[in-house]
């Protein structure tokens, strides 16, 4: 079940990045709202991780070198402008590619069609921060830029083939850029000009390859359930 | 914001001929006597006043302070059932102290006032966050017990004497049914898991116990606001009475958890119907007031470093909509911006906020007692939490 | 300290299923209107509470004043024959 794995890595280890966030957000309102979209994240991951298996064992018991998520969503959450560019660039990738998963006949059709509407106000809510990041004060301009150039490499990842996902990738990440492009026009930015693949561009997440955070995402996440074998909670 | 500066109050207190302000008394006593809401407009004696701003802004800081101990587990919460419902009750507080500080707000001392002034240790919060959550289980006695002291607290609060503090109250309430039931299952699970599990459950209630009896507030005969509190209806019921009526409801479930509570004093008494407890160490109750528990220092750090960083995001988000206002056109697309289309019904309850007559901004009489003074805790109503 | 930065206080109204009116939820801050809506979206809604929401700047909200209530409300008072339990109708005549 490969596909099952890579979007429900995806799904859950974001949802633990944002998790990181509560008590840290930079208003009361945003705690509700990134909560929210970690909630969410995690009612699909453990939908997907079921399709594969144990949840709990999926996600508690497996090592790095097992986990099928692209690097983007593994990136630590930097400043709230570093969160928001990997939102944007995660959650306009997640609803395009939900939208033609439930627009579709596959096994993923069901869950595709009610996560998409989750994932639709993930997406804008990210761009809703872009514009107002972007075109805020000349310091949350320069954050937003940072953030955008930052994780910019970690972007081409996205685009390749899900074994199990059919679909057509190629258009997919046209559609995605030139979405991408227009919010970030909007928020008076440019899009980052390095390179998206290529040698050391990010990109081997989908075959177990991750960054180093990651480890520590996973020791931390692991360690309490690893330290009770067998127990249940 | 607010529309504070609308100042009925200034015209109130200085205006007001004296046979005008008898008779408004009169209308608020006789109110408070027949056990109706007073609402945000409506004349209110400055005392009554100051202390509902200061409950109020206590519990709210409870709310989101209290978030600190628990979403310190939400990283590594052991199974990914556990980790939503953790997300999910760690949310509601922040909801909580929204709707909280949206309470205090009516009576026009703005959000931001009351932050700073928990920033600066002017205001309190409840000292049981001063503790820290050191193991898993922590996590189930804090549902269990604190939230369990919190909602014998809250429940009565529900019927306080100010409308839009009752009316958050009583949505709180609501929300807030889950939380303690959690912490009970959660604790239910370890107490009947593996022998490492059940230690882990007892230690945490070990360590919780004393300090969620604490949150009831000093002995009646110590504290210092209940009287007044009580006669007003902001309070319905005297700490001591609450706390016993926590460790009758506490010592049946405790059995249930096959758990013990760590004190050897805790006995039915026939005569008095209800359960004896032993003593609690009020100079530890005093020590976290003042400061001295073991995570006051970190709890403000964590909060104001969160206030702190996020300005220049609270600075982008106001910079981006005054350029949009200015411009004169909707900052962005959303699917929100159509006018309501049925408008004929929008007064269906009018809100609490405009026009609240307030002392203009800053007067607020009474800043709280600083960190150092010592245990002056407000009616314990406010102790509430999570 | 952060009065420059201080986003306005809106009120938020629920419609909790079709057929019902709009109702005063609470309040929350928002820079803007759009953030207004979408923060009532995330705190007044988070447990099915709504179908619909709407958000209006509290300053654009005029109430009536308690000084008022006198002349505002009790006037109303006295006029029963406007509720229909103040007609008389003999037993047995239905439809009325």
């Amino acid at each position: 079940m490969t596909a099952a794995l890579a979007l429900g890595d995806d799904a859950l280890v974001l949802s633990h990045r944002l998790g990181e966030w509560a008590g840290h957000a930079p208003v009361l309102e945003e705690e509700v709202a990134l909560a929210n979209i970690a909630l969410d994240l995690l009612g699909q991951a453990r939908t997907l991780l079921s399709l594969a298996g144990d949840e709990d064992e999926l996600a508690f018991l497996r090592e790095e070198r097992s986990f099928r998520n692209v690097q983007l969503v593994e990136q630590p959450n930097g400043d709230f402008a570093h969160t928001i560019a990997r939102q944007l660039f995660f959650s306009v990738y997640q609803h395009l590619l939900y939208e033609r998963l439930a627009a579709g006949t596959g096994e993923f059709t069901d869950l595709a069609a009610k996560a998409v509407k989750e994932v639709a106000y993930h997406r804008d809510h990210a761009e809703q921060w872009v514009l107002r990041l972007g075109d805020g004060t000349a310091e949350s301009h320069e954050r937003m830029r940072r953030g955008l150039d930052a994780l910019w490499r970690y972007t081409g990842e996205l685009f390749e083939p899900v074994e199990g996902v059919d679909i057509d990738w190629r258009a997919l990440e046209g559609d995605w850029l030139s979405a991408v492009t227009s919010v970030v026009g909007r928020a008076t930015l440019a899009l980052p000009t390095g390179p998206r693949a290529g040698a050391w561009t990010a990109g081997a997440g989908r075959q177990g390859l991750h960054t180093e955070p990651f480890g520590r995402m996973l020791a931390e996440m692991q360690h309490l359930h690893r330290s009770h074998p067998g127990a249940s909670w | 914001m607010v529309a504070v500066t609308a100042g009925r109050t200034a015209q109130g207190a200085a205006g007001m001929t004296e046979a005008a302000a008898q008779t408004e008394e009169a209308a608020f006593d006789a109110a408070v006597a027949a056990d109706e809401r007073i609402e945000p407009r409506d004349w209110m004696p400055e005392a009554y006043r100051a202390t509902l701003v200061r409950q109020m802004a206590q519990h709210a800081h409870s709310e989101i302070i209290g978030m600190q101990p628990e979403a310190n587990w939400i990283t590594r919460a052991p199974s990914l059932r556990r980790k939503a419902i953790l997300m999910a009750k760690v949310q509601d507080e922040a909801g909580h102290g929204l709707y909280l500080y949206s309470a205090a707000e009516t009576l026009g001392t703005s959000r931001d006032e009351l932050l700073d002034k928990l920033h600066a240790g002017r205001q309190r919060y409840s000292s049981i966050f001063n503790y820290p959550t050191l193991t898993w289980a922590d996590v189930g006695a804090i549902g269990w017990l604190v939230d369990g002291a919190a909602i014998t607290n809250q429940v009565p609060l529900c019927r306080c004497s100010y409308g839009p503090y009752a009316r958050a109250m009583v949505r709180i309430c609501k929300e807030e049914s889950f939380h303690q039931r959690q912490g009970f299952e959660l604790l239910l699970a370890l107490s009947r898991g593996t022998p490492a599990q059940h230690e882990m459950a007892q230690d945490a209630v070990n360590r919780w116990w004393w300090p969620s009896l604490m949150m009831f507030g000093p002995p009646d005969d110590a504290s210092a606001h209940s009287a007044q509190s009580m006669a007003w209806k902001i309070k319905r019921h005297s700490n001591d009475e609450l706390r016993r009526r926590f460790v009758d409801i506490c010592v049946p479930q405790a059995q249930a958890l096959g758990l013990t509570l760590p004190d050897p004093d805790i006995r039915w008494n026939e005569e008095r119907g209800q359960h004896d407890y032993g003593e609690i160490d009020w100079t530890e109750f005093q020590e976290v007031l003042k400061g001295n528990g073991p995570c006051n220092d970190q709890r403000l750090a964590q909060r104001r470093e969160a206030h702190e960083e996020g300005a220049w995001v609270r600075q982008a988000a106001a910079a981006y909509a005054d350029k949009h206002r200015a411009q004169g056109e909707s900052p962005s697309q959303g699917p929100g911006r159509a006018r309501p289309s049925d408008g004929s019904d929008t007064a269906a309850t009018p809100p609490d906020h405009p026009g609240t007559a307030a002392p203009s901004a800053g007067s607020e009489p009474s800043a709280g007692p600083s960190p150092s003074t010592g245990p002056e805790v407000t009616a314990q109503s406010m102790e509430a939490t999570t | 300290m952060s009065s420059s930065t201080d986003w306005p206080l809106w009120e938020v109204f629920v419609r909790s299923r079709r057929g019902l009116s709009h109702t005063h939820a609470g309040s929350l801050h928002a820079p803007d209107a759009e953030m207004a809506l979408r923060n009532a979206r995330d705190l007044y809604t988070r447990r099915s509470e709504g179908v619909s929401v709407w958000v209006v700047p509290s300053t654009a909200v005029t109430a009536s004043s308690p000084d008022e209530k006198d002349s505002f409300f009790e006037p109303a008072g006295d006029k029963p024959y406007r509720h229909p339990t103040f007609y008389e109708i003999p037993e047995g005549v239905k439809h009325l």
